[in-house]
């Protein structure tokens, strides 16, 4: 009786849930309407995925944006992995509390301060040392790096933090060096959240407009920037069918890494708790 | 290779980077809003100047004085406290129920439910904000739909406004809300809403009296993940708002991209750290207490 749905939370279920997708429904049946007006229906259409498929502008940004965030995601792995490994082992070290505030902050940050402070960072270091010289990719690279190293670290953390370490003691105590420990068994164990990371630094990478648009030079314009140009202009039809496929890339991709990292640990979840249904009636 | 060593080279090269790219940039920011500004590349004065008698140092105020001199700044000010404020309010209303049914929903729904709850977050932010300019305008969806209805004779003014505002917030922060919240609240023990009523309580005082209290962590740690970021928002008042939705995060933008005036800009950086450093003092104790 307790643990039942009312008909209250129900409701409020559906109202939220419409609230999410009815824009995102509307924006996808919008970019298949033969008018050129967004919001009047004159019949199916995919003449403005043939139009996006020609704009020279959109493939460019786009092609610029995927190597930003590929490069970008793959840092912030490898700094995430060691920043997450770090806070969940190492108890106690000198600077412990600064290393987790600087590991947290930039999930919260405002776009606005962390883009405006590393391009006034590049700026200082050039007149500085030469390097960088002028915004480019690699300014981006470095920002997004600097954000995605904040999630893929929480995410790292959390996995570490429901480990079952005796897998690593028995490797130890069968004699193989920490180092190789951490490779043969750590790594591969964490293996999920370490996709999910890249995962996430990737998608945040790609969608980042402000950030990008303080650091980026005259030849890094990413997709973010030219839709977010053009959306101040009016609405796009061509806009619409970008956000399209957009939406089906990333929903295709978090479904499929979902049942790759969701699977395992169910089974394992089953395995331990044999008959979560029986004690919840 | 010795326990110390190993611990050294895990850390060094996290930490050096987020020094470098995280907090150095701060101090540099703080040191730009004291420079005055100069027309050249960069835009700004040097502080410290070496003349004929050696270093001498240049800060002013005059980049502070100046946002307390004009009220555009406070009112930018207080208008971000106020939507940002606002929003996270209704998106409590709305994401608590939202996440109290996902976890009373049955366990084979809950996977899917909470999902969908997720997705949103993977997809763009921008697309999912332009996806309401459809919506609002003038001859936009919603206005048709109405007019169609005959419900109104004239279309409505939804877009450029406050509302529109409020309304673009709600609905890129609200899974910033409900994750919190289902993460506490699944947690809950039902045994204890068992004894409430057993010894009387009806459902809404068992509510008030036990899960509410309990919940209190994931209200706060979904109300300053959506409060935070939100009073720096850009993309938002930009895309949604009009002339008398001016935000700090906008005015930021804009004395940075339009008028190029970088002192100031820093300054508003600055500024709008102090309002946010207290709750982002609270949100990284949560964080830490979450994941360790």
């Amino acid at each position: 009786m307790i643990n039942r749905l009312s008909p209250f939370l129900a409701v409020m279920l559906a109202v939220g849930y419409v609230f999410l997708y009815g824009p995102i429904a509307s924006l996808i049946l919008y970019s298949f309407n033969a008018s050129r007006l967004v919001t009047v229906w004159a019949g199916f259409s995919t003449h403005w995925y043939v139009e996006l498929a020609h704009n020279e502008a959109i493939r460019r940004a786009a092609l610029v944006s995927i190597e930003i965030a590929v490069s970008a995601a793959s840092g912030a792995l490898v700094l995430g992995t060691l920043a997450g490994f770090a806070l969940q082992r190492y108890r106690r070290f000198r600077g412990r509390a600064l290393f987790g505030t600087l590991v947290t902050a930039p999930l919260v940050m405002p776009e606005v301060i962390t883009g405006l402070s590393l391009l006034l960072l590049f700026v200082a270091l050039e007149q500085a040392l030469g390097w960088p010289a002028g915004r480019s990719m690699l300014t981006i690279i470095i920002a997004h790096v600097t954000l995605g190293t904040a999630y893929v670290a929480v995410v790292v953390e959390a996995r570490l933090a429901a480990f079952d370490r005796s897998l690593e003691e028995a490797a130890l105590d069968l004699g193989a060096r920490p180092m190789k420990v951490f490779f043969v068994i750590t790594l591969p164990l964490i293996a999920p959240a370490l996709l999910a990371g890249w995962l996430l630094a990737f998608t945040l990478s790609l969608d980042d407009l402000v950030i990008a648009s303080f650091t980026s030079g005259p030849s890094s314009t990413t997709l973010p920037m030219v839709i977010f140009s053009s959306v101040r202009l009016g609405v796009s039809p061509q806009i619409n069918a970008l956000a399209t496929l957009f939406l089906a890339t990333v929903t295709v991709t978090v479904l499929i890494a979902g049942r790759l990292i969701g699977g395992p640990a169910r089974r394992r979840e089953k395995a331990r708790a044999p008959a979560p249904a029986a004690q919840e009636s | 290779m010795s326990d110390a060593f190993r611990r050294r080279a895990v850390l060094v090269l996290p930490f050096a980077w987020l020094a470098l790219f995280f907090l150095v940039p701060f101090l540099i920011v703080l040191k730009i809003s004291l420079a005055e500004t100069a027309i050249g590349v960069p835009p700004y004065t040097p502080l410290l100047d070496r003349g004929d008698g050696g270093w001498s140092l240049h800060t002013t105020l005059a980049n502070y004085q100046f946002l307390f001199s004009d009220s555009l700044y406070l009112r930018a000010y207080l208008n971000a406290i106020k939507f940002a404020g606002v929003s996270t309010l209704v998106c409590l209303l709305l994401g608590y129920p939202m996440a109290y049914g996902i976890v009373r929903a049955p366990r084979a729904w809950r996977g899917l439910l909470l999902l969908l709850v997720i997705l949103p977050f993977w997809t763009s932010f921008l697309i999912r904000v332009y996806a309401w300019i459809g919506l609002l305008k003038g001859n936009g969806v919603i206005n048709n739909l109405l007019l169609a209805t005959g419900l109104i004779h004239e279309p409505l003014a939804l877009l450029n406004n406050a509302f529109a505002v409020y309304l673009g917030i709600v609905y890129s922060y609200l899974p910033f809300m409900v994750l919190p919240l289902y993460a506490q609240l699944e947690k809950l023990d039902p045994a204890l809403l068992e004894a409430a009523a057993d010894l009387g309580c009806r459902p809404w005082q068992a509510f008030g009296r036990v899960t509410l209290p309990l919940s209190l962590p994931g209200i706060a740690a979904g109300a300053l993940l959506v409060f935070i970021p939100a009073v720096g928002e850009f993309v938002i008042p930009d895309l949604l708002g009009g002339p008398d939705t001016l935000m700090i995060g906008k005015v930021l933008w804009d004395e940075f991209f339009t008028n190029r005036d970088w002192p100031v800009a820093s300054a508003v950086a600055v500024a709008m750290l102090v309002l946010l450093l207290v709750p982002m003092g609270f949100a990284r104790r949560l964080l830490r207490d979450e994941t360790a």
